[in-house]
């Protein structure tokens, strides 16, 4: 039996180990390496930091890394501040067959591929879109009107894109908050701000944190969005690393972007953890 | 407020009205793109130019539908083939992690469980990169030593397989350990009792149970793999997957070809979303 016990063990324990080792230590490890590569010929390379010295020298990628993690950070906040009513309607404002419908409606849009959604915004938002023509029609304005194509669009896309990762968390953890509590907070004499403030918020924080991680992870990691609806102007960090990677075949500065997006969105979602007090395995799990 | 406790009844009509914009919002960009696919024109936008199906059923120039769009259709047989395999192996992959996190105690598995969870937290993109960063070292370096040239290592559908693999086996161990865990160990300890053995109890006992969320995570798993874009753009070959496929296509400037495409794609993952719906309900 001791034996067995071992060996069956093992064979659980293998496809795990070579699953995280070959498919995401080793290749992280090994991008790190090819990050402090520096070609001084033809197939002849030395280790330095020049790669990242590229990196914050250039003036074009430090502002592109700035902007893709406030515009993400801003497209997170304005995703929570929209889900959050929602979610707390579903959860605590209706009941039984009507709750779950409504909560299975807010799923539906995602089980069809972002760029589909994509699509659908570029047809609302361009200069010939429904929303342009809607305009004219009613005399709102007198030409077309291009909305595609500028960091605004980008936001919609992303909020639009991430909601569902906002939703579903929030929902949980609302559900959870017993009716009689926030009872208890009005019989105290508090109304409904302070209920909101001191018992709702509270309760849904790891709701809350895990939607955001989530979210801005999402939206700091998303090429889609940016590409599609975006202009020439609103670069994405994550366009560089493409066209590094594919467009011009600079590996070692690609792969230096590509670890600086990762140490970014990890300090980001470590520093979100410690703060509220969460840990990975509580939020994901 | 919840509905136990008295509100202006101004206050319930604008929270509702929220929600209930909120639902437009959601819908909108999916109706329109639906709509279109019957525009009998060659963009999909307005002016409406009246209903057609050319764009499922056309075979002429300028409306060639879906069905006779060679390019588009073996787009869809090859995401369909990556994500078959992609879900198998990351089922395959989550049960054995299910067991291995529920039926052990070792010194690790915290550390090893957050690891578990890492792809999830990791950009899709980086993935990518790092996966093709790695996998042309190791090619590099069978031809460099040994005159090995191992195809599967370079840009294409194997690659896009290992690389979705390597973030869908999360949440395919996520949805069956949520289940591992509700289950009731005597059951099992009964079937010993009558005379099973260990892998019998396992597969007349404990994978029957297992069985709706093992459909569950493939059915997850499959529309995760037919969805993505990020990591497979970076490790994509010669052979695009549909949302590649359509990307392209989309750069270049669209037909409500694309609509009739997204209509189709819709409608599938409804169904299947609706399966498995069923199925969980059932148990």
């Amino acid at each position: 039996m001791r034996t067995e016990a071992k060996l069956g063990f093992a064979l659980l324990l293998t496809p795990l180990l070579l699953w995280l080792s070959l498919l995401i230590f080793v290749p992280h490890v090994d991008i790190f390496l090819v990050s402090l590569r520096e070609r001084i010929g033809v197939g002849q390379y030395q280790t330095s930091l020049a790669n990242y010295l590229t990196f914050f020298q250039e003036p074009l990628y430090l502002w592109t890394f700035l902007r893709t993690a406030v515009m993400s950070s801003v497209a997170t906040l304005i995703t929570l501040v929209i889900a959050f009513p929602v979610s707390y309607y579903i959860a605590k404002m209706i009941k039984g067959r009507a709750q779950s419908a409504l909560f299975l409606l807010c799923l539906v849009p995602f089980w069809v591929s972002e760029l589909v959604r994509t699509f659908g915004w570029m047809i609302l938002l361009r200069e010939t879109g429904v929303f342009s023509n809607v305009l004219q029609y009613l005399g709102l304005v007198d030409g077309p009107v291009e909305m595609l194509y500028n960091d605004g669009a980008i936001m919609v896309g992303l909020v639009y894109t991430s909601m569902l990762f906002m939703v579903v968390p929030l929902v949980t953890t609302l559900e959870s908050l017993p009716d009689e509590i926030i009872e208890a907070g009005y019989d105290l004499g508090g109304n409904g701000i302070s209920v909101l403030r001191e018992i709702i918020i509270p309760h849904a924080m790891p709701g809350i944190v895990s939607g955001c991680i989530v979210v801005f992870m999402l939206s700091l990691g998303n090429y889609l969005t940016p590409t599609m609806l975006g202009g020439k102007e609103s670069l994405w960090f994550t366009e560089l690393i493409y066209s590094q990677f594919i467009v011009r075949f600079n590996w070692e500065l690609g792969a230096a972007f590509g670890f600086m997006l990762l140490i970014l969105s990890s300090a980001i979602v470590w520093g979100m953890l410690k703060l509220t007090g969460q840990s990975l395995e509580k939020t994901m799990g | 407020m919840i509905p136990s406790i008295p509100q202006s009844r101004f206050l319930t009509t604008a929270y509702a009205a929220y929600v209930t914009l909120f639902f437009v919002f959601l819908a909108l960009p999916l109706v329109v793109v639906a709509a279109f696919a019957f525009n009998d024109s060659q963009f999909p936008s307005l002016p409406w130019e009246g209903f057609t199906l050319q764009w499922f059923f056309g075979s002429e120039r300028p409306m060639i539908g879906v069905f006779h769009e060679r390019s588009i259709l073996r787009a869809i047989g090859t995401s369909v083939f990556v994500a078959l395999l992609v879900s198998a192996l990351s089922v395959l992959v989550g049960m054995t992690n299910a067991f291995l996190f529920n039926r052990y105690k070792f010194r690790g598995q915290g550390i090893l469980y957050v690891f578990m969870l890492l792809p999830l937290v990791i950009p899709g993109i980086v993935l990518g990169i790092s996966i093709l960063v790695f996998s042309s070292r190791v090619a590099n370096g069978l031809w460099d030593s040994y005159q090995i040239d191992l195809e599967i290592l370079r840009p294409g559908l194997w690659l896009v397989v290992l690389g979705q693999f390597s973030f869908i086996t999360t949440i395919a161990t996520l949805v069956i350990g949520a289940r591992l865990k509700k289950f009731d160990q005597t059951l099992e300890e009964a079937a010993l009792n009558l005379g099973a053995g260990r892998l019998t109890a396992i597969r007349t006992v404990t994978l029957p149970y297992l069985a709706p969320a093992m459909i569950g995570a493939f059915v997850v798993a499959f529309l995760m793999s037919f969805e993505n874009f990020n990591t497979t753009l970076m490790l994509v070959g010669s052979d695009a997957p549909l949302t590649i496929a359509m990307f392209d296509r989309l750069k270049e400037g669209s037909t409500p070809l694309l609509n009739a495409v997204s209509l189709l794609l819709m409608i599938g993952s409804s169904c299947l979303a609706l399966v498995m719906i069923a199925f969980q309900r059932k148990s």
